[in-house]
């Protein structure tokens, strides 16, 4: 039983990888002068895993919104549509939950941190030359440098992390380290800490599309390594770039307006 | 037979100059390659102080001097000891700071390069009376809100990350990345990232104004030309070296970055403003640098905001109640 089990799996796992070949054929595919594919272009991810990366129904966001701003349902991006937290993990989880109205780093217009820039609702642009790439995120203008040089540690703790790139045949893989561990995943309150080490992939699914996938490793949060995938779609329209989306002004009454002076009525 | 012949004639020529056509690093799509990190960082500032009066140029020895002068005259470590006896907390100390250890390399005595007195031009008299009327709202609202604020307190912009781009006391690293149709320029100061279409597409709509503008870029030769306008009106745009000023609706900056030499980026911009009676040009030389650029989250640390305005309504509490 166990055998076949085992048999079947793997079966499986060809054809998974095997129809996954097939749906980007080597020749459809933007590619770079050194023959690497180009990622260049503004992509955008179509889920809802920023408001919870597992399978989630429909949810009220604060009442005075209405439905502007209540949480759409929508499938999990997480294999096996679980997170492997450690217990004490689990009850922060909870926690951040429950305070998720003020303490989610997104409200802040902090910076969303790596994965969950990838999938926020919200354009990223991939600026890619043969040996460069630079990520830019609309979102509070976050951008990442990626390294195609030899590994770097990263000199300094950061929200974004230090990201170190390689090839493997056509999927790039990039190694992500070096984060501060103040970033959550989602608007649910799952997070990771500062030993986060996440290992990301992506690879043409088709000239439009990305399949991305990701494995979270951090011992001090989880119990075992764990993965995301979905994917990134290309905006095809000519004028399509980044605008700016600088949010810091639109943050300052909520963190400072206690200290505010207001003329008087 | 044409190509070849072409070749010969071009060859002499590519022997003169400080970098020669052949020599210019390309892209593998033939654009002058202007990629990597490069930092602006010089003691030169960007007006010329009042004290050298109508001296553009300094000599080897007058500048040797004078860097010798900024050098101690900046140091911070320094402020801090003077500063103990005033109740004034002081700044950053030395090891935060990065200004260069040298001013630039036409020993220009500051980054104006036009107009001749190394100045930027006065106000016209009715961008005057704008200018005091907001000086005049600034002292009697230092803080109340953070809009009373400047914009590098806010960490909403400093002087580096949009154009012109002036050097600034610390975190003065670029890192450039081309494509076919864009250039993108990150500076490492708030991670502000420069995204400047060159494939001759249209500006924004006037309507829609940006704190970084809306940049615009394409190729005379082997110099990139980036057109900036769509700024946000502000009066604390420039950054440190002018931290008060004015921003209108018709701002607009050229700017021109050419790879002059492996290790050089000449750069040059002119701000145009009705405000001003006159455009300016200032002219800046980036260098590589070989150092990780590191992410400077100023936003998700700030607490030196919410210090001030609460100090700020500490000392309007004590005020009143002495007036009691």
């Amino acid at each position: 039983m166990m055998r076949s089990t085992f048999v079947l799996l793997a079966v499986c796992a060809l054809f998974a990888t095997n129809s996954h070949a097939q749906s980007a054929r080597a020749s459809d595919i933007p590619r770079l002068a050194s023959g690497k594919p180009n990622f260049s272009g503004v992509w955008q991810a179509s889920t809802t895993a920023n408001w919870n990366l597992l399978t989630h129904g429909a949810s009220a966001g604060p009442p005075e919104y209405g439905a502007l701003l209540a949480t759409p349902p929508g499938y999990g991006i997480v294999d096996g549509d679980a997170i492997p937290y450690l217990p004490a993990a689990a009850e922060q989880q909870q926690r951040n939950y429950a305070a998720r109205w003020k303490e989610d780093p997104e409200v802040k217009c902090f910076m969303p941190g790596v994965p969950r820039a990838n999938y926020m609702p919200y354009p990223l642009q991939i600026f890619h030359s043969d040996d460069r790439m630079l990520v830019a995120y609309q979102f509070a203008g976050a951008a990442r440098i990626v390294n195609f040089g030899a590994p770097q540690p990263s000199a300094i703790d950061s929200w974004m992390g230090i990201s170190n790139a390689r090839w493997d045949g056509d999927t790039l893989v990039v190694d992500v380290t070096g984060f501060n561990g103040q970033a959550w995943l989602d608007r649910a309150g799952n997070f990771a800490g500062p030993a986060l080490h996440v290992v990301e992939r992506y690879a043409f699914a088709g000239p439009d599309a990305i399949d991305y996938s990701a494995t979270l490793d951090d011992p001090k949060t989880f119990s075992r390594p764990w993965s995301i995938h979905f994917r990134l779609f290309r905006n095809p329209d000519s004028h399509a770039h980044l605008m700016e989306f600088k949010c810091v002004p639109f943050t300052e009454e909520l963190l400072y307006g206690d200290v505010y002076k207001r003329p008087k009525k | 037979m044409t190509p070849r012949l072409l070749v010969l004639i071009a060859l002499p020529l590519t022997l003169v100059g400080p970098l020669a056509h052949a020599q210019t690093a390309r892209t593998p799509w033939g654009s002058p390659d202007l990629q990597g990190t490069w930092s602006n960082a010089t003691l030169t500032p960007l007006q010329r102080p009042a004290d050298l009066k109508d001296k553009e140029f300094f000599t080897p020895a007058e500048a040797k001097a004078y860097v010798k002068q900024r050098l101690a005259a900046q140091s911070g470590d320094q402020n801090i000891e003077q500063d103990k006896t005033s109740g004034n907390v002081g700044s950053y100390n030395d090891a935060w700071m990065d200004r260069g250890n040298d001013i630039v390399p036409t020993r220009r005595t500051s980054l104006i390069v036009e107009p001749k007195n190394g100045r930027v031009p006065p106000f016209t008299p009715e961008a005057q009376r704008q200018f005091e009327r907001d000086v005049a709202y600034a002292a009697a609202h230092p803080a109340d809100t953070p809009e009373d604020r400047y914009l590098t307190e806010r960490c909403i912009g400093f002087g580096g990350g949009h154009a012109p781009m002036l050097p600034e006391p610390y975190n003065n690293n670029y890192y450039i990345v081309q494509t076919p149709d864009y250039v993108t320029i990150m500076a490492e100061l708030n991670h502000e990232t420069r995204i400047i279409p060159i494939d001759g597409r249209a500006h924004l709509p006037n309507r829609v104004t940006q704190w970084v503008g809306d940049s615009r870029g394409h190729w005379e030769g082997d110099t990139l030309v980036v057109e900036t306008t769509n700024q946000k009106p502000n009066r604390h745009y420039y950054g440190v070296q002018m931290l008060d000023s004015l921003v209108s609706d018709k701002f607009k900056v050229v700017e021109r970055f050419t790879r002059t030499a492996r290790d050089q980026i000449r750069y040059t911009a002119t701000v145009s403003d009705p405000v001003f009676t006159a455009p300016w040009t200032v002219e800046i030389f980036m260098h590589p640098q070989n150092g990780q650029m590191v992410e400077y989250a100023c936003h998700e640390g700030n607490y030196g905001l919410r210090g001030l305005l609460s100090a700020t309504r500490e000392e309007e509490r004590k005020a009143a109640e002495g007036k009691r």
